[in-house]
């Protein structure tokens, strides 16, 4: 119980920190909106790639750039992080009697917050573009989630990264480096089908592949909702992963001080 | 009287076989202000770290406000309020936010924080600055705060580690005030400083620590009454070896505790009046030539000095702590 009060309370720091930043809030509310536009208008040809089964690219795109926003925002948590260690913010709390795992996951739950203002964004533009989501609301939802099943398990990897490196400039090189090749070695932009077949099997393994595949499905007219919870059992095991592996690296910090 | 810290034989290396406490053993007598007084890099942080149970010693045991610090540390972290050397604001909130998610996690009720909150912000002249982010405070405000920060729960302990370091000396007094106001309403107050005179100002009890131990322990009167007589420094106009100083003075009658630190010579004398002709003379027969004199009542760095055979600012450049491994770019 107190585990989850301490949580909100971490979660309306991070919130607030964020309220604070108009550049922030503006920078991330259209960053996902130029990318549904700027790759919506570069890759409309794909549609005409014999075998692609969509004829509305937005339409296609838009669950892979709801996915790939909450991806790209998770894999900074563990900055932030890294400014709480070297400001003794992180100290602060290990000498108060807050629940060790509500420090990381007010991070991840402030950043969920974020993802779905971002991701209901995203939607309603698309919809304005004349792309139309099957299973109303409830496909909406699916796909949200899933997005941040995704983004929590990738945040928890930032911060347990942070955590062992403990050095801001690295931590954003490592995350630099990580982000697109992640990002496109999906079906976010491309029918799973018409990748090179070296690629599938890489996206048969990439979590942000799973996540896209689910989600756009979740939104797609006669869904297979097993293949989609198979999906998003992936996700969880992997959130699940990664959030002990952030557990560890928070413990091993501990005993470093 | 009651004991509310306890530290017996406090023992802890750090990865890459830094010894930061060789042994160190107090006892903190309830509703006191203790000092720990050392150079940087003597295992003050250290000694603090593990009492308020962020670090583990290697060996040893300590007790804070009657709990065992390894055994019931979240009975320990219930009863204490710390206030570190970088303090741990979160510079992107309000002062008064800060205090709310401080009050919070410490399982405060909103109808009971709110009141203590308006108490603290009065108590520590942050009323006006309340409600804008801290990044804007002056370093002064943010060291109140920080107070504020660990007292919002009202803990049995409050450990101040080096409260007034980086403070401008006009900030560090009115920071003197306010802890000196602090005391008094039964709180325990461990302060670590490097400070001679913030020691001998604030603390009722005082333990000099050098190279991870305690090397001297008392008031501060205690200490000093243990020098008996004069502290005589004379500089003379070049390094000189201490065994030739001492030849020179092994005539000089009532002089004692010589000590030779580079170009300064210190020693002990009933009656430091008395002795400065004699010392000087002695010198100037030996051909030594003498820069300046002075002869002063024993302070906290005669004791220093008499403890550990150096001086503090000595042992402050020798033993300076590096700056931390982790540190991202300054900011």
């Amino acid at each position: 119980m107190k585990a989850l009060t301490d949580t909100a309370y971490m979660t309306i720091r991070h919130l607030m920190a964020l309220w604070r930043q108009p550049w922030w809030i503006a920078v991330s509310l259209v960053q996902p909106v130029i990318w549904l536009l700027l790759f919506g208008a570069l890759f409309r040809a794909v549609i005409d790639i014999p075998g692609f089964s969509s004829d509305n690219y937005i339409q296609f795109l838009a669950p892979g750039v709801v996915v790939m926003t909450a991806f790209f925002s998770s894999g900074w948590i563990g900055v932030p992080m890294i400014q709480d260690i070297d400001r003794g913010v992180v100290d602060r709390f290990l000498v108060s009697p807050v629940r060790r795992p509500a420090v990381i996951a007010g991070r991840i739950a402030s950043s969920a917050v974020t993802i779905t203002i971002q991701s209901l964004i995203i939607v309603s533009l698309a919809l304005l573009a004349g792309a139309s989501f099957a299973n109303g609301a409830a496909g909406v939802a699916v796909l949200i989630l899933v997005a941040i099943l995704l983004a929590a398990a990738f945040g928890c990897l930032s911060v347990g990264l942070a955590l062992v490196i403990r050095r801001e400039e690295t931590l954003v090189a490592i995350v630099q480096f990580l982000l697109l090749p992640i990002s496109f070695a999906s079906a976010a932009f491309m029918q799973k089908d018409l990748m090179p077949d070296w690629m599938q099997t890489v996206a048969a393994y990439n979590p942000l592949n799973w996540a896209v595949e689910a989600g756009r499905a979740a939104v797609s007219a006669s869904p297979d909702w097993a293949a989609i919870a198979g999906r998003a059992g992936l996700l969880l095991a992997f959130l699940l992963l990664c959030g002990g592996f952030a557990l560890r690296t928070f413990g091993a910090y501990q005993r470093s001080v | 009287m009651t004991i509310a810290i306890e530290a017996e034989g406090l023992a802890k290396a750090y990865p890459g076989g830094v010894t930061a406490l060789d042994g160190i053993s107090f006892t903190v007598e309830q509703g006191t202000v203790f000092g720990l007084l050392g150079p940087n890099g003597a295992g003050k942080s250290t000694t603090v770290k593990i009492l308020t149970t962020l670090a583990r010693a290697d060996a040893g045991r300590a007790s804070v406000a009657g709990f065992d610090v390894l055994r019931e540390p979240a009975r320990v972290r219930k009863s204490i309020g710390v206030v570190s050397q970088s303090g741990g604001l979160a510079q992107e909130a309000t002062g008064r936010e800060n205090l709310r998610l401080q009050g919070r996690v410490f399982g405060m009720s909103a109808a009971e924080l709110e009141p203590r909150i308006a108490a603290l912000l009065a108590q520590f002249g942050l009323e006006q600055a309340a409600d804008r982010i801290v990044r804007g405070y002056s370093g002064g405000m943010r060291r109140r705060l920080d107070v504020a920060l660990a007292l919002v729960h009202e803990p049995q302990v409050l450990f101040l580690d080096e409260p007034t370091t980086g403070l401008d000396p006009e900030v560090r007094a009115e920071m003197w005030e306010e802890i000196e106001r602090l005391t008094g309403a039964g709180l325990t107050v461990l302060l670590t400083t490097h400070y001679l005179e913030e020691a001998d100002r604030l603390a009722a009890q005082l333990a000099i620590v050098d190279r991870g131990k305690v090397v001297a322990e008392g008031t501060p009167d205690q200490l000093k009454r243990q020098l008996k007589g004069d502290a005589i420094h004379v500089e003379l106009d070049r390094a000189c070896p201490p065994e030739e100083v001492g030849r020179a003075l092994a005539g000089v009658a009532g002089i004692g505790e010589l000590l030779v630190d580079d170009r300064v010579l210190h020693a002990r004398a009933d009656d430091g009046g008395r002795a400065v002709p004699a010392v000087l003379a002695a010198l100037e027969a030996v051909g030594l030539e003498v820069a300046s004199v002075t002869v002063a009542r024993p302070s906290l760095d005669d004791v220093y000095l008499r403890f550990t055979g150096r001086t503090f600012d000595a042992a402050e450049a020798q033993t300076a702590e590096p700056p931390l491994a982790t540190g991202g770019p300054a900011r």
